[in-house]
């Protein structure tokens, strides 16, 4: 079901724990789905992420979505993390279930969700804005696998 | 690694008695029993063998089973063929059923309400169990059906079942019951219980898969799912799937043979794994009846953290379990069984089925308790609820 590398993050995922005076947080998800996200970022004056550590209550996908995204930001300055897409996450892990994908874009909202309060904190001039936030129960898929 | 399978309640292992009396019918038997010479009726002879053991089982008489590819199938073939022939006799459309139901019901009933007929879903207590008096009240004179499981997959909740067969003594409408998580692990007499249809699968027993088999009481009507043959009494056509039919057969007569001593050891270790989890991890929750519960089964939630994680991380020290159900690992919805029961959402995602069989042993108990007390505390070191949690107790 998973590839190799989701479960090497799930098992031991990058960035754990949170940052007391972190200049950012971001807090998506919620419990009807079974997935929340908190992403702690810490930026430099000049707009690098120089760390980051992520909570997350969920699955697999879910852990080893929030660690990669980690992985992918640390050193990168906000306007790259503005482009990074739930694809590149899910790419980074080799891909994910189809029924898991929406994990992959919790990630990046908890991302963009962080940036949003980062530009809230500062005032800078950063191109997000809560319509980027938008949740999306569609990537949810509710088949049924039945025993018996 | 150390390997431990806690799974039982979605399939078990065949067991090696099951397995040389089916190799022997692969190698010996391959008449078919429908064929009037001598090695078709070899075969019908074990078959009818096979058909008495599983009656007998139930306290039925041979002539009232009728082997069937799997439980689903059984649970099929009992609602949809009764609903069917009632309504064509002009009996009524109406069928209760309760909300916990395996899909293999739920979803039957929901086809039936497609086709014209009226369900009512009986909800249940906070431990899984029905009121009898809730299916009094739903009685109708046009109630044609009543469909309620004998045990429940995911929480273990024994139901009523006699009582409600008492009750629908005094009513015309037929009486059946999802007995596949019960044969082998509860004692199952058809008469006692009182029901008119019940459904037997074999690969929760040591037997094979694909292989169930329906009770049909004796004057009961069921109209066929399928056509093209006279075999099983022309209620389930196709050439009989002889070799598991007799796997069926031994399986269940092991069962029933070992119950008393396996039941009683297998409680004895359920409630160890219950108890020392619900005293050794913080925030757990034993889900289902914490005494009219199968044998075998213990279903606990554990707060903050999320199922399939604790599955992940379980299946890594080798230990098999599942969340909730087999339903449940592929879909993204909490199970409908902890949802009817009144759980939230956050505690119906962290729950855990652990389903032992007969091979689990105390050091395996020990064993899992120890390593899910590390494992609950790692998921929850990461969980930003359990986070707010502990600062919401500060």
């Amino acid at each position: 079901m998973y590839t190799e590398k989701v479960m090497d993050h799930f098992t031991n995922p990058r960035n754990v724990g949170e940052i007391p005076d972190a200049d950012a947080v971001g807090e998506v998800g919620n419990m009807k789905c079974g997935d929340i996200m908190k992403l702690y970022l810490k930026i430099t004056d000049d707009g690098v992420i120089e760390d980051v550590k992520f909570k997350t209550f969920g699955c697999g996908a879910a852990i080893a979505t929030s660690s990669m995204s980690t992985e992918l930001i640390k050193g990168k300055t906000v306007e790259e993390c503005l482009k990074l897409t739930n694809s590149a996450i899910a790419e980074a892990l080799d891909g994910l279930p189809p029924v898991k994908m929406h994990c992959s874009v919790l990630a990046e909202e908890a991302l963009k969700s962080a940036l949003l309060d980062y530009k809230k904190r500062t005032g800078k001039d950063i191109p997000i804005s809560e319509e980027d936030l938008k949740g999306d129960d569609d990537h949810h898929d509710h088949d049924h696998d039945c025993e018996e | 690694m150390r390997k431990i399978y806690l799974d039982h309640g979605a399939t078990t292992p065949m067991r090696n008695e099951v397995i040389d009396a089916m190799v022997t019918i692969y190698r010996e038997e391959f008449g078919n029993p429908s064929s009037i010479h001598q090695f078709g009726r070899s075969a019908k002879k074990q078959l009818e063998d096979a058909r008495a053991k599983v009656a007998k089982a139930i306290g039925a008489d041979a002539k009232e089973i009728i082997f069937t590819g799997s439980g689903t199938e059984a649970d099929n073939i009992a609602i949809l063929g009764t609903a069917r022939m009632k309504a064509k006799q002009g009996k009524g459309k109406h069928i209760i059923t309760t909300t916990i139901e395996h899909h293999a019901v739920l979803d039957t009933c929901k086809l039936l309400e497609k086709e014209g007929f009226e369900v009512t879903y009986l909800p249940v207590d906070e431990h899984g169990i029905l009121a009898v008096q809730s299916v009094q009240d739903a009685l109708r004179d046009d109630t044609i059906l009543v469909t309620i499981m004998h045990a429940n997959n995911e929480i273990g909740s024994v139901q009523p079942i006699a009582e409600i067969g008492q009750l629908l003594k005094n009513h015309p409408a037929v009486f059946h019951t999802d007995a596949v998580q019960t044969v082998g692990k509860l004692a199952v007499d058809v008469n006692e219980l009182a029901v008119d249809l019940l459904a037997i699968s074999a690969h929760k027993i040591y037997g094979p898969k694909g292989v169930g088999a329906l009770y049909v009481r004796k004057g009961i009507r069921v109209e066929p799912l399928m056509i093209g043959g006279g075999q099983e009494r022309k209620i389930r056509p196709s050439t009989e799937n002889l070799a598991g039919i007799v796997g069926l057969a031994v399986a269940i007569d092991l069962a029933v043979s070992e119950l008393a001593t396996e039941s009683k050891r297998l409680e004895g270790l359920r409630d160890k794994l219950i108890h020392e989890l619900l005293t050794k991890v913080p925030e757990t929750k034993l889900n289902g009846h914490p005494v009219h519960r199968l044998p075998h089964n213990a279903n606990i939630s554990f707060e903050y953290i999320e199922g399939e994680s604790l599955i992940l991380s379980m299946d890594m020290k080798g230990i098999a379990v599942s969340s909730g159900s087999a339903c449940t690992s592929g879909s993204l919805d909490p199970s409908h069984v902890l949802m009817a029961m009144g759980l939230c959402h956050q505690t119906a995602h962290g729950s855990l089925r652990m389903t032992l069989g007969k091979d689990t042993t105390e050091e395996d108990i020990d064993y899992v308790i120890a390593e899910l007390q590390t494992i609950v505390a790692r998921l929850r070191e990461m969980s930003p609820v359990w986070e707010q949690y502990i600062k919401s107790k500060a």
